[in-house]
C-alpha cells in the first residue's frame, strides 16, 4: 500500500484493475459518475474480480459492504484514497 | 473428433497437446478442436500410449473421424480380463473391479449388464430411483461452446437456435416457482466472507448451486437425461452453469459432482468456468456432462426467469434478483430478501407433483446454509 500515490494515478491503477476483469473495455468511454456494472456489463463474478484486482494494485481491501461505495468510477476513486489516506 | 453437441457435424483440429509415444491417462487434453461456435479442449476418455496422430492441424474433418491411434496400457490383472468396452467403461465409472464378476457373454466375457448386476445390490441400498442410472450422457446439443476471441457470433446464435428449437420442439416443458427466503443464506454468507481475504470470498451464486444440486441428489427425477424414449437418471450430479457471454450467446459448462463440492470448491471452479468460458478454453468433458442445468439472471435484474431445458437433460432451474419484499413468519410481517427459484421441467421425466418437491427441498437447504 503507498499512501503517496496521486488521484490520477489511483484512476490509472483503477482502470487497470477494470481492465483487467473486462478487456473490451474502452476507458476512455467510462462516464465516472455512471455505474460501472452497467457500462461494463459486470456480473458478481466480475465486480469479485475487480476487487480481488484494487486488493493486487493497491493493497486496498474492498469489504462486501463497501461495494455500493465504489460502484462508479469517481466512487472508487474516492473510496480508495480515503483508504490511502488512512481514513 | 468428437460429436460436442447434436448440431455439430464437423470439427478443424487446431493443434495437439501429445505426440507419438506419450502416456496418457483419462481426463488428459489432448488436443484443441474448433468448432464453429468456439475452442474445445478435447480430452481422452480410455487411458494408453498415444501410436499416432492421423489428423493434421488445421484440418478440417467430421464428426468420428478417428484423430489419433493409442495402445491400451492396462494392468495385466485388467487386461486377462475378458470384456465388452461399453462393461470396461461402466465398471470404471463405478469402481467396480472385472476380475470378480463372472462373465456371462460369448467365451465367458462380462457384458455391461453382467456389470450393473454386480452394482445394484449396492445401488438398491440407497434410495434411488427406479431406472437404471444412466452410465454416461451422450452428446448434449444444447450447451453451445465457447465462443473464443474471434469467433462467428451468428454460428453460436444458430447453434442456440437449433437447440432451443428442438427442446421446445420435442420436450413437454411445464414450469414451477417457489418465492424462497434467502436472509439465513445472506446473513451467513456475510458473516463467513466478512472473514475471509478478498480472494476467497464465495459469491451467492456458489450458495444456490450448492443447493440445487443437494436438491437434485434428493429428488433424481430432475437430475438425467431423457433418451431412447426413456428417462435415465444421473449416477453424479454434474451441474450445468449457464455462463453469458459478453458479445452475446451463452454456454452451460458443467461443475462436476457438484453435490459434493465445498462451496469453496464450488466458487473456485465456477470462477475458473467463467474466465475459460471467456478465454474460448472448455474441456469436451465440460460441454456434454451436465445433469441438470442452473441459470442465474439476478445480476441482470430479472426476478424470475423460466429456461428452456437443454436436451437430453429433464430440468433447468432458474434464480432471479433477490429483492427485498414483505414476508410473513410465525405471524409476524416483515422484511426479507426473496429470490424466486424456477424449475422448468420435463414432464415425461416428472410430474409437477416430484417438481414441487424438488423446489420444497432447494428452499430447505438454503435455510441451513452452514450445512451446504
Amino acid at each position: 500500500m503507498s499512501p503517496k500515490k496521486s488521484r490520477p494515478e489511483i484512476r490509472e491503477a483503477i482502470v487497470g484493475a477494470l481492465c483487467s476483469v473486462a478487456p473490451e473495455a474502452d476507458p476512455a468511454t467510462l462516464d465516472p459518475k455512471q455505474p460501472l456494472r452497467e457500462q461494463l456489463d459486470l456480473d458478481s463474478m466480475d465486480f469479485l474480480n475487480f476487487a480481488v484486482a484494487l486488493h493486487a494494485a493497491l493493497g486496498v481491501d474492498v469489504p462486501e459492504r463497501d461495494y455500493p461505495k465504489i460502484a462508479t468510477l469517481d466512487g472508487s476513486i474516492d473510496y480508495v484514497s480515503a483508504k490511502l489516506a488512512g481514513a | 473428433m468428437p460429436s460436442l453437441g447434436a448440431d455439430m457435424d464437423a470439427g478443424t483440429l487446431v493443434e495437439w497437446h501429445v505426440k507419438p509415444g506419450d502416456v496418457v491417462k483419462r481426463g488428459d487434453v489432448v488436443a484443441v478442436v474448433e468448432t464453429d461456435k468456439g475452442l474445445v479442449e478435447v480430452e481422452i476418455w480410455e487411458g494408453g500410449v498415444v501410436e499416432a496422430l492421423v489428423v493434421k492441424p488445421g484440418t478440417k474433418v467430421p464428426v468420428g473421424t478417428v484423430l489419433a491411434t493409442t495402445r491400451t496400457t492396462e494392468a495385466p490383472s485388467e487386461a486377462r480380463v475378458q470384456a465388452s468396452p461399453a462393461a470396461r467403461q461402466l465398471a470404471r465409472e463405478r469402481g467396480v473391479d472385472l476380475a470378480g464378476i463372472r462373465g456371462t457373454g460369448p467365451h465367458g466375457a462380462i457384458t455391461r449388464d453382467d456389470v450393473e448386476k454386480a452394482v445394484r445390490p449396492a445401488a438398491a441400498a440407497a434410495p434411488a430411483p427406479a431406472p437404471a442410472p444412466a452410465p454416461r450422457p451422450p452428446p448434449a446439443p444444447a450447451p453451445p461452446p465457447a465462443a473464443a476471441p474471434g469467433i462467428d457470433a451468428a454460428g453460436m446464435r444458430r447453434a442456440i437456435a437449433a437447440a432451443m428449437a428442438r427442446s421446445k420442439r420435442e420436450i413437454p416443458h411445464y414450469y414451477l416457482s417457489l418465492d424462497v427466503d434467502v436472509g439465513p443464506a445472506s446473513t451467513w454468507l456475510e458473516t463467513e466472507n466478512a472473514r475471509r481475504p478478498v480472494t476467497e470470498r464465495v459469491l451467492f451464486a456458489a450458495v444456490l448451486l450448492k443447493a440445487t444440486a443437494l436438491a437434485a441428489r434428493e429428488v433424481p427425477e430432475m437430475n438425467g437425461f431423457f433418451v431412447e424414449g426413456a428417462f435415465r437418471p444421473a449416477a453424479e450430479v454434474h451441474l450445468g452453469v449457464a455462463i453469458s457471454l459478453r458479445q452475446g450467446g451463452l454456454v452451460a459448462p458443467a461443475i462436476h459432482d457438484s453435490d459434493r463440492k465445498s462451496l469453496v470448491e464450488i466458487q473456485a471452479e465456477l470462477k475458473d468456468l467463467v474466465a475459460r468460458v471467456r478465454a474460448g478454453r472448455l474441456r469436451s468433458s465440460e460441454m456434454t456432462d451436465p445433469t441438470l442445468t442452473v441459470t442465474n439472471l439476478g445480476d441482470q435484474g430479472a426476478a424470475s426467469v423460466f429456461g428452456v431445458i437443454y436436451p437430453p437433460q429433464v430440468a433447468l432451474v432458474g434464480f432471479g434478483r433477490a429483492l427485498e419484499r414483505p414476508w410473513a413468519s410465525g405471524g409476524m410481517l416483515g422484511v426479507r430478501p426473496v429470490i424466486t427459484a424456477t424449475l422448468s421441467a420435463d414432464h415425461r421425466a416428472s410430474d409437477g407433483h416430484r417438481g414441487g418437491i424438488f423446489l420444497a427441498t432447494l428452499a430447505r437447504r438454503l435455510q441451513k446454509p452452514e450445512e451446504l
